[in-house]
């Protein structure tokens, strides 16, 4: 689609959620009410690492005002033997995540949960459940959980036959890496590590949960599926799926980390127990202590090149927390890490380590930005080793159509090339930097997801639209949505009201993550509305008596299709609208789409920085973003979401983690100390959007949304290396790590 | 649950007799961006809160005849932002109370609510102390003054008698070649607790420094005044060897611990830096006056 | 608990509500009265989802206790637009796609627009200070400052 005649698709159009965003009458999770509804909350473990002995619950149930209490008894048992995955998710995990089974695994790990009158005689029941615990020494750090006398999360874990916290690994291997060394004239090798970070969603996790005595069940709540959500809490509580409506509420932020469920399954059962709806919301600092992060992590990155800047190998060996339980983006990090290379010689190892923290969640290319971090700044040591421009030598190495990654497929038409490109003509690239200033470039890739997808496209009886998808919006999905069904059907995207439909509503629908929401419903809605405007069509010939491959749909109306076809007057989606009955009656479609063919995204940013040196203080200065978007239906919303990458990256590279106390408790657990960039850190982010169209999408639509988080944090710190001189290898570059290392440089010469 | 009241009386007497009749469950509500916090994470549970904002005196800002101002206890950083007389004369002051938390925090955020929390990272206290201001307590026991670095005692604990109330504070009148100025250092540009917070209160008369003060905060476990620090300065004409002097000084003044906010290493160094910083503004405001 | 009787003017009108003395204003405005716009991101006053004015000063609802509201006039999200009419932000921030998940917007359109009442030509600086106190985690703040400094330029203009 060359996308020069396009009307809708490409404008900058009025979402259809804004004005009830922008007026506050927008529903999210946690504004929903119900009559009778009571409040649900959550005892947590005081330990990092606890046997649960026994639980007494005899105190709160005779509470005045408490209506029900449950425990891990009340939750389908899923034996540690026997995976049952749904999506990337395991039962087995996900029953002993939502609480405490045989042990309490990290500190805030729910143990109990109550539905009262009020929140504060739930949170005081709360105090009064007896817990038994055996207290067990704990494991935070990789280096804790693999030391040698660890102590051991899961006796069912073994790793080379022994019991380990090591839950798995995944690897990719392409040539042969020692041969590639050998050829290599530069070989640089070096130890990595990044910090878990917090997705940072701004609405916390909430519910509200109506079980009716029949079954019937209703769940309004913020996550990024509400068929996940179904899933998911008819596993856990053995309610049928058909009983199970789950509503998606407005969702304020996930970046994955609602594509799991915390909440949903106590309040089911407490709704249950008690016989009355039940809200639950976290606390900010129930959300920092028991849902996400993503992972941190330790790596060893080693690539050679050849003096005229070929990579001749490439090896990284990754270690990643998972949390309590087993999952950490391993895939994602061995998998993209060198993705966006053309190399002969490429091995990626990944090693999923269990360790007392919250278990890991999703996050914005999980994984990617991990595997990304290590590579890209070794790449960026070995362009100054052998005297390449940094963008160069990604050019020199950079993967193209046809290329076979080290993780497997060969890549069609995309462009990775072109970012770079862009990158070095860019007026940023080569402007002038001033005293204290850096700057750092940095590539990255994520996979994209297809996936299944459901939409129903139906015309109403004034002649408008009503668009029902599956996945839930959280950046502005359905603003582009209305741009294509108003380009397909030639009519204004006013016109067209774009909703995210429930579980009973609309079709099964995959979860909204791996950048595949617009690429995914943009398919189904277009072949809907294909149908429609052929419907629309055979209404008209009905009408004109003429055959209906003789009409033509143009301009929002049916037309014959030539001079051959007769003389008809334009009939217009309207007039055929009302006219309906008695041509055939209600017009509609609707399709359910196993989608393929996403295809994986690249991007390149640059990044200036300017450091205070006798502070220590980074703060970014200039920040651009190029990426291939494929094609950009609403520009402004895939601006917003490689604006919000960069702004991810940004935070996580300089100042944000978690720091734990000596007792296994996160020390900083809320937005005050855990410090997310707020706008007075940021300067305005720039964005390039490559359109290289996906061939293998209507519209030309590749994923975006999470490519931007993954070049980010190398980009940042290749700037402070430019900036200063020092190569900073572990995140984040906060102030007393900087002063630190500028000190000791100072200090030996 | 325990039962807990809310007054707000109109008057200090009243605010005071039922206040000291808490016997110690009560506290005092100014803008309640410690309390309420405080409240919600469990850490208090007050029997008794004294809401201090309808008390004319506590929320006034008056101008002495000599030219010095009676802030009151409860003014918001807002209000008193909007005070020019006291801006132009106490521009360190104002920076500090302006620097805690966000502009909303501001609308409510005051001198006396960030003082008698007693955290040793309050951004006013440092500037408040080189300001030399001087509080005003009200208790069962009637009224007296107390110098503002003689508040604090240790965290989260102050001077302050059972039944006592902070009611103003008292900032000297100024002269020609006077200024003062208050940095802190966080990570991020706002929304941060100082990692180390100075303070600086300078006289220049014919570029000669001939009094000064220094406050010094989040560096021990209350705000301090740098006497040796100040020494360094007064005499000088502010020359580097005059700032070195006076940043070793902070730096020696030091007594930190290791927290999610910075290492002991960090802030110790960081404290000289930001003396140097401050000193160099307050100088240059010397000359606007 | 007894429960006070508090008198107020919200949006305008006049409102009255029974609150727990150590009841959050925010948590009446949620939960009694239906004013669900103000939102609940920290319950600590670092994220500014929860803002409302105040007698005309911005400030955390969730760090106001909701009978310090007697005798005051509050306005919340609820309150921003004319009738039908938006406020010029709200329609820039339509306009210029200055929300994605959109939990922060009420909070960060209540203090842009207390910013814009006090500063009708505030700097980038300015505004990016001033609005530091409203957490976005989706848009890395890059529309919501242009957005607000366009609306800014168009009141000025219109003015």
């Amino acid at each position: 689609m060359s996308g020069s005649d396009n009307k809708w698709i490409g404008e900058n159009t009025i979402r259809p959620d804004g004005a009830d965003k922008v007026t506050g009458r927008a529903a999210f999770a946690a504004d929903t009410s119900m009559p009778g509804m009571i409040w649900g909350k959550v005892l947590r473990s005081p330990h990092a690492h606890a046997v649960i002995k026994g639980i007494d619950t005899s105190k709160a149930e005779a509470l005045p005002g408490v209506k029900a209490v449950m425990t891990a008894a009340d939750i389908v048992d899923f034996p540690t033997d026997t995976p049952v995955a749904l999506g990337i998710q395991d039962m087995r995990w996900m029953c002993r995540n939502v609480m405490a089974r045989e042990k309490a695994l990290f500190h805030g790990h729910p143990v109990a949960a109550v539905a009262a009158m009020t929140e504060a005689i739930a949170a005081e029941a709360c105090k009064l459940i007896e817990v038994d615990y055996e207290v067990l020494p704990h494991a935070i750090e990789i280096d804790d959980a693999l030391a040698p006398d660890a102590p051991i999360l899961h006796d069912f874990i073994e790793f080379e036959g022994k019991p380990s916290n090591i839950a798995g690994t995944i690897e990719h291997t392409k040539g042969d890496v020692e041969a590639g060394f050998a050829e290599a004239d530069v070989v640089i090798e070096r130890d990595f590590t990044t910090r878990p970070v917090h997705q940072g969603y701004i609405e916390p996790h909430a519910c509200l949960v109506s079980v009716a005595s029949d079954n019937k069940t209703t769940i309004w709540s913020s996550s990024q599926g509400q068929f996940m959500v179904r899933a998911m809490v008819g596993l856990l509580t053995g309610l049928t799926q058909s009983d199970i409506r789950a509503i998606p509420a407005e969702i304020g932020g996930g970046f994955g980390g609602k594509t799991i469920v915390y909440l949903e399954p106590l309040a089911t059962i407490l709704s249950k127990k008690s016989g009355r709806p039940v809200k639950m919301t976290m606390t900010r600092e129930e959300v920092m202590r028991a849902s996400g992060p993503t992972s941190g992590s330790k790596s060893t990155i080693k690539i050679g090149v050849k003096k005229d800047g070929t990579i001749t190998a490439a090896e990284g060996i990754y270690w990643l927390q998972a949390g309590g339980l087993p999952g950490a983006p391993v895939r994602g990090a061995v998998g993209c890490a060198l993705a966006p290379y053309d190399i002969a010689n490429g091995h990626t190892l990944g090693y999923d380590v269990v360790c007392n923290r919250s278990k890991v969640a999703a996050y914005r290319a999980p994984g990617a930005p991990i595997g990304a971090f290590g590579v890209e700044c070794v790449i960026d040591e070995l362009a100054e080793a052998i005297g390449m421009d940094p963008l160069d030598l990604r050019l020199k190495n950079a993967a193209r159509e046809g290329t076979q990654a080290v993780h497997g497929p060969t890549y069609p038409v995309m462009g990775y090339v072109e970012s770079l490109t862009s990158a070095k003509a860019h007026e940023h690239y080569n402007a002038p930097l001033g005293p204290n200033q850096g700057r750092g470039v940095a590539s990255g890739f994520w996979f994209n997801a297809g996936g299944e997808s459901s939409a129903q496209v139906n015309i109403t009886e004034d002649g408008n639209v009503v668009v029902t998808t599956g996945h839930p919006d959280i950046g502005g999905s359905r603003a582009g949505i209305a741009n294509i069904c108003a380009e397909l059907l030639g009519i204004d995207y006013k016109r067209i009201s774009v909703l995210i439909g429930d579980t009973a509503t609309i079709g099964f629908s995959n979860l909204t993550g791996g950048s595949r929401v617009l690429f995914a419903s943009s398919m189904v809605v277009t072949e809907s509305t294909k149908n429609i405007i052929r419907t629309l069509c055979e209404l008209a010939a009905k009408i004109w008596d003429i055959d209906p491959d003789a009409v033509e749909w143009e301009d929002g109306a049916a037309r014959p299709a030539g001079a051959n076809a007769g003389q008809f007057d334009p009939l217009t989606l309207a007039e055929l609208a009302a006219r309906a009955n008695e041509t055939g009656g209600p017009i509609g479609a609707g399709a359910q789409v196993n989608t393929t063919g996403a295809e994986g995204g690249f991007g390149t940013h640059i990044c200036d920085v300017e450091v205070d040196p006798e502070l220590g203080i980074a703060r970014v200065i200039r920040y651009t973003v190029l990426q291939d978007v494929g094609r950009a239906v609403h520009p402004a919303y895939v601006e917003g979401q490689m604006q919000g990458g960069a702004a991810q990256a940004i935070g996580w590279a300089l100042n944000e983690e978690y720091l734990y106390d000596k007792d296994g408790k996160v020390d900083n657990p809320g937005f005050l100390d855990y410090r997310m960039p707020v706008a007075s850190d940021l300067p305005m982010l720039d964005t390039h959007i490559i359109e290289i169209p996906n061939p293998k999408h209507p519209q030309g639509v590749r994923g975006v949304g999470e490519v931007p988080l993954v070049p980010g944090l190398s980009a940042v710190r290749n700037a402070v290396y430019n900036a200063i001189g020092i190569r900073f290898n572990d995140l984040p570059l906060s102030p007393p790590r900087i002063l630190a290392a500028l000190d000791v440089r100072e200090a030996a010469e | 649950m325990t039962d807990i009241q809310y007054l707000a009386p109109t008057s200090l007497d009243e605010a005071i007799s039922a206040y000291a009749g808490a016997n110690g469950t009560g506290r005092i509500l100014a803008g309640g961006t410690d309390l309420l916090v405080q409240m919600q994470a469990g850490m208090v549970a007050p029997g008794l809160i004294v809401d201090i904002k309808n008390i004319a005196e506590v929320t006034g800002i008056e101008e002495t005849a000599e030219g010095g101002f009676i802030v009151g206890a409860a003014v918001s950083g807002a209000a008193l932002e909007k005070h020019a007389g006291f801006a132009e004369a106490w521009p360190g002051v104002l920076e500090g109370l302006n620097l805690i938390g966000s502009t909303q925090i501001q609308g409510r955020a005051s001198l006396g609510g960030n003082l008698c929390n007693g955290s040793p990272a309050a951004d006013s206290v440092p500037a408040m102390v080189a300001a030399g201001a001087i509080l005003t307590v009200q208790g069962p026991d009637g009224r007296r003054e107390i110098a503002v670095e003689d508040v604090p005692t240790g965290p989260g604990k102050t001077s302050l008698k059972p039944g006592e109330i902070a009611v103003s504070f008292a900032f000297p009148a100024r002269a020609v070649g006077q200024g003062d100025a208050y940095l802190r250092m966080i990570p991020r540009t706002e929304m941060d607790i100082a990692v180390v917070g100075v303070g600086v209160n300078l006289t220049l008369e014919g570029g000669v420094c001939t009094a000064a003060r220094v406050g010094l905060g989040a560096v021990a476990p209350t705000v301090l005044l740098v006497e040796d620090a100040a020494k360094a300065l007064i005499g000088t004409k502010l020359e580097d060897s005059a700032l070195e002097a006076a940043a070793a000084a902070c730096s020696a003044a030091c007594n930190p611990i290791d927290d999610k906010r910075g290492t002991i290493a960090y802030r110790t160094q960081v404290a000289g830096v930001l003396l140097k910083r401050t000193a160099g503004i307050a100088a240059e405001r010397t000359l606007r006056t | 608990m007894a429960k006070l009787h508090i008198s107020t003017t919200i949006n305008g009108e006049p409102e009255e509500f029974l609150c727990t003395p150590d009841e959050t204003m925010l948590d009446v405005l949620r939960n009694q009265l239906d004013l669900t716009g103000a939102k609940e991101g920290c319950g600590s006053g670092d994220c500014g989802a929860c803002s409302i004015t105040l007698d005309g000063t911005l400030v955390c609802s969730c760090l106001m206790l909701a009978a310090e509201a007697e005798g005051k006039k509050i306005t919340t999200i609820e309150g921003m637009a004319e009738g039908e009419t938006l406020h010029p932000l709200q329609q820039k921030f339509l306009e210029e796609a200055a929300l994605q998940c959109g939990i922060c917007t009420p909070g960060m359109l209540i203090a842009a627009k207390a910013l814009l009442d006090e500063n009708p030509d505030p700097t980038e600086t300015e505004v990016r200070f001033w609005l530091a106190g409203n957490l976005c985690r989706c848009t890395g703040y890059d529309k919501i400052i242009r957005a607000v400094l366009d609306t800014a330029a168009d009141m000025r203009g219109a003015a």
